[in-house]
C-alpha cells in the first residue's frame, strides 16, 4: 500500500490566485534558497547568450553593445568566404569523427568486459585504475604525454631508439596530432565513461542469462543478445548527446596541444574563436563563429534525436 | 557456476581478464613513470631511460622545484581557490537543489528547464568573457570561482538525491516549527552525506584543475594557479622565477624537474581519490542519475 500524505491544500492543483499566493508565501524561503543559484545562471549563462547579439554588430568594447553599429549577417558572410575557415571546419569535423569512431565505442566495450568479470575484487581494482585519469586536468594529461613523447629524453622515443627505429616527433608533427589527441581522450575518459553503461547492465535480469545458458548460448552470444540490447537506449542517448557536443570538442585539450607546427591540422573552431576574439580583438567575428557552431550543434542534436525516434528508440526528449 | 564449465567460456574469461588488466595497467603506468622519474637525477635519466622503478632515489628535482617561490605561490593560489570555491559552490548548489526538489514549488518545471537548457546551449567564450569583464572581475581570484559556481550536472544529481528523502520527515519537522532552512541544514544535509561528499569532491577537483579560466581572466602571472604554472614549465620550459632560487647558475627545467612539478600538481587529487572511489563504486549515485 503506498503511503499517501494528504495535504488538504494540494488535493487538486490549485489554480485560484489566492491558492497560488498562499503557496508562494509558504514557500518563500525555498525561493530564497533558489535565488543565488538562479542569479548565477542568469548572470553567467543567460547574459552571455544575450551577448551573442554582438555577432550581428561591429562590436567595440569602448562603445558597448548599445553604441556599436549593426552589420547584420556580414560576419557570417565573411565566415563562409574565409579561406582558413574551411580548413578549420574540416579539422573540427575530423576530430569529431575520430571521437565518434574511435573513442565512443571504447567505454561500451570496457563496460561489457568489466561486466563479464567474475571476481568482484578485480572488477573493483580495474575500475579504480581506469577512473583515475578522468580526475586529472588536461594540463596534467598533456604534460605527462609531453614528458613521455618528447624527443629529448622521453621514454617512448628512447624505446624506439633501442629498437633501432627512427625517433618520432610526436609533439610537433602534424601527422601525429590526431592520433595523440584521440589516445589522450581515450586514456582520460574511457574509464569514467563506463560508469553509466555498467549501471544499466546491473539492471539486467539475471534470469535472462540463465535461460540463455540453458539453451546453450556461449558467453559472447549472451553479450550480443542480452547485454547489448539492454543498454541500447543508453548508448543512443549518449550518442545523441555526444553529437550535440560535436563542435565543443574540448577547447582546453586542443589548445594545450596546439603549436605553430601543427596549427594546420590542430586549429579547431574553438581555438580559432579564442585567438581571433581575445588575442586579436575581433570580438564580433569570433562570436559569430561561436554562434554558428552552437547552432550547428543544436541542429545536429535535434536531427539525431529525430533519427533515433524514427528507428524506434527513444530520443532524449 | 554452470557457465564456467565449458572451455570456451573459460578461455573467454581469461582473455577478458588479461585484456582488462593490460588496459588498466596502461592507464596508470604513465603516472608511475612520472613519479619514478621525478625521484631520480637528470644524469641518471639520460642513461637509464625506461624508468618505472628508480634505483637511486634522489630528491634533487624536488629540492629544485621548492627552491623558488613560484611553486609555493601557485600552490597557495590553487589551494585557496579550491577550498573557497568548493565551499561556496556547495552552499549555492545544495540550496538550489533543495529548493527545486520540493514538489510543490511553483515554477519548478520552468526553472529546471532553464538549468538543463544551459547544458545544451551557451553563449560562448567571448560573450562570457565580456560579462566577466563588465563585472570588473578580471585579474581577481573571484574570476576563478564565480563563473564556475554551479555545475548544472552536479545540481541535478543533488536535486534527485534530495527528492528521494521521505516527505514525512519534512512534514514532521515543519509541524515542530522548523523553517525551510532548518530542514535543509539540520535534516536533509546530514542524511545526504554520501552525495554531498561526492559532489564536493567533484567541485574540488574542478577547481584544482582550473586552467582555462585562469588564462582567460588573469593577466598577472603572480596569480597563476598550479595548472597554468605546470604548463609553463613542462611545455614552454620556462616559468620559474629564477631570481629567487638558491642556486647561482640555473639550467632550464629538465625531465626530472618537469616530472616533479607534474607530481606536485597531481598529488592532492591522488590523495583525495580513494575517498571519491569509495562512494561512486557503490553506485549509490547512479540511482540518482537515472532519475
Amino acid at each position: 500500500m503506498r503511503e499517501v500524505t494528504i495535504r488538504p491544500a494540494q488535493l487538486q492543483a490549485p489554480r485560484t490566485g489566492r491558492e497560488i499566493g498562499r503557496r508562494l508565501r509558504r514557500n518563500i524561503w525555498l525561493y530564497v534558497m533558489v535565488l543565488p543559484g538562479l542569479l548565477y545562471f542568469l548572470i553567467f549563462k543567460y547574459a552571455p547568450m544575450l551577448g551573442l547579439i554582438i555577432a550581428f554588430q561591429d562590436f567595440k568594447p569602448f562603445k558597448g553593445i548599445s553604441g556599436s553599429e549593426w552589420v547584420g549577417l556580414d560576419h557570417f558572410h565573411r565566415l563562409f568566404t574565409e579561406p582558413d575557415f574551411l580548413n578549420i571546419l574540416t579539422n573540427t569535423l575530423i576530430l569529431f569523427g575520430f571521437n565518434i569512431l574511435f573513442y565512443f565505442p571504447v567505454p561500451i566495450v570496457l563496460a561489457l568486459m568489466l561486466n563479464e568479470l567474475r571476481l568482484h575484487a578485480f572488477k573493483r581494482l580495474f575500475q579504480t585504475l581506469i577512473y583515475l585519469p578522468h580526475f586529472m586536468s588536461w594540463v596534467i594529461i598533456v604534460s605527462i604525454s609531453y614528458v613521455m613523447l618528447t624527443m629529448d629524453g622521453g621514454i617512448v622515443n628512447a624505446v624506439l631508439e633501442e629498437l633501432g627505429l627512427a625517433k618520432i616527433n610526436f609533439l610537433l608533427s602534424p601527422e601525429w596530432f590526431r592520433p595523440t589527441y584521440i589516445i589522450q581522450v581515450i586514456w582520460r575518459e574511457a574509464g569514467w565513461g563506463t560508469i553509466i553503461y555498467l549501471a544499466a547492465m546491473a539492471a539486467i535480469d539475471p534470469q535472462l542469462y540463465e535461460a540463455a545458458r540453458m539453451d546453450g548460448a556461449g558467453r559472447i552470444h549472451q553479450i550480443w543478445h542480452i547485454t547489448l540490447p539492454a543498454i541500447r537506449s543508453v548508448i543512443i542517448v549518449l550518442l545523441i548527446l555526444k553529437i550535440g557536443d560535436v563542435l565543443e570538442l574540448g577547447f582546453e585539450h586542443v589548445y594545450l596541444l596546439l603549436n605553430s607546427m601543427n596549427r594546420d591540422v590542430a586549429e579547431i573552431i574553438d581555438t580559432y574563436v579564442y585567438t581571433a576574439g581575445l588575442k586579436q580583438g575581433k570580438f564580433s567575428y569570433s562570436t559569430a563563429i561561436g554562434l554558428f557552431k552552437s547552432f550547428v550543434g543544436l541542429a545536429m542534436v535535434i536531427a539525431a534525436n529525430k533519427l533515433s525516434k524514427k528507428f524506434g528508440s527513444e530520443g532524449i526528449y | 557456476m554452470i557457465q564456467d564449465r565449458t572451455i570456451g567460456s573459460r578461455l573467454f574469461g581469461i582473455a577478458n581478464f588479461t585484456l582488462l588488466a593490460i588496459f588498466s595497467l596502461a592507464t596508470v603506468l604513465p603516472f608511475i613513470h612520472v613519479v619514478a622519474g621525478s625521484l631520480t637525477t637528470s644524469a641518471e635519466m639520460a642513461v637509464k631511460k625506461f624508468i618505472i622503478f628508480p634505483t637511486d632515489i634522489s630528491f634533487e628535482a624536488y629540492r629544485f622545484v621548492f627552491s623558488t617561490n613560484t611553486i609555493f605561490r601557485s600552490i597557495a593560489v590553487s589551494i585557496g581557490v579550491t577550498l573557497v570555491g568548493t565551499a561556496f559552490s556547495m552552499l549555492v548548489t545544495s540550496m538550489m537543489a533543495y529548493g527545486l526538489s520540493r514538489r510543490d514549488l511553483d515554477g519548478r518545471k520552468f526553472l529546471m528547464f532553464m538549468v538543463v537548457f544551459t547544458m545544451l546551449f551557451n553563449g560562448g567564450l567571448i560573450p562570457t568573457f565580456l560579462v566577466v569583464k563588465e563585472l570588473h572581475l578580471i585579474d581577481s581570484y573571484a574570476a576563478l570561482i564565480l563563473p564556475l559556481t554551479i555545475s548544472a550536472f552536479n545540481m541535478i544529481i543533488l536535486r534527485n538525491f534530495f527528492q528521494n528523502i521521505p516527505e514525512g520527515l519534512e512534514e514532521s519537522a515543519k509541524m515542530d516549527g522548523c523553517s525551510d532552512f532548518g530542514i535543509l541544514f539540520r535534516i536533509v544535509l546530514p542524511l545526504s552525506m554520501p552525495a554531498i561528499a561526492t559532489i564536493s569532491l567533484f567541485y574540488a577537483v574542478t577547481y584544482w584543475n582550473t586552467y582555462l579560466n585562469a588564462i582567460l581572466y588573469l593577466n598577472d602571472s603572480k596569480m597563476w594557479p598550479i595548472q597554468v604554472l605546470l604548463r609553463q614549465i613542462v611545455v614552454l620550459a620556462s616559468g620559474f622565477d629564477y631570481s629567487s632560487s638558491l642556486d647561482g647558475a640555473v639550467p632550464p627545467p629538465d625531465q626530472a624537474v618537469k616530472m616533479a612539478v607534474i607530481v606536485v600538481a597531481t598529488l592532492p587529487i591522488l590523495l583525495v581519490y580513494p575517498f571519491l572511489q569509495k562512494h561512486f563504486a557503490k553506485g549509490a549515485l547512479l540511482g540518482s542519475i537515472k532519475g
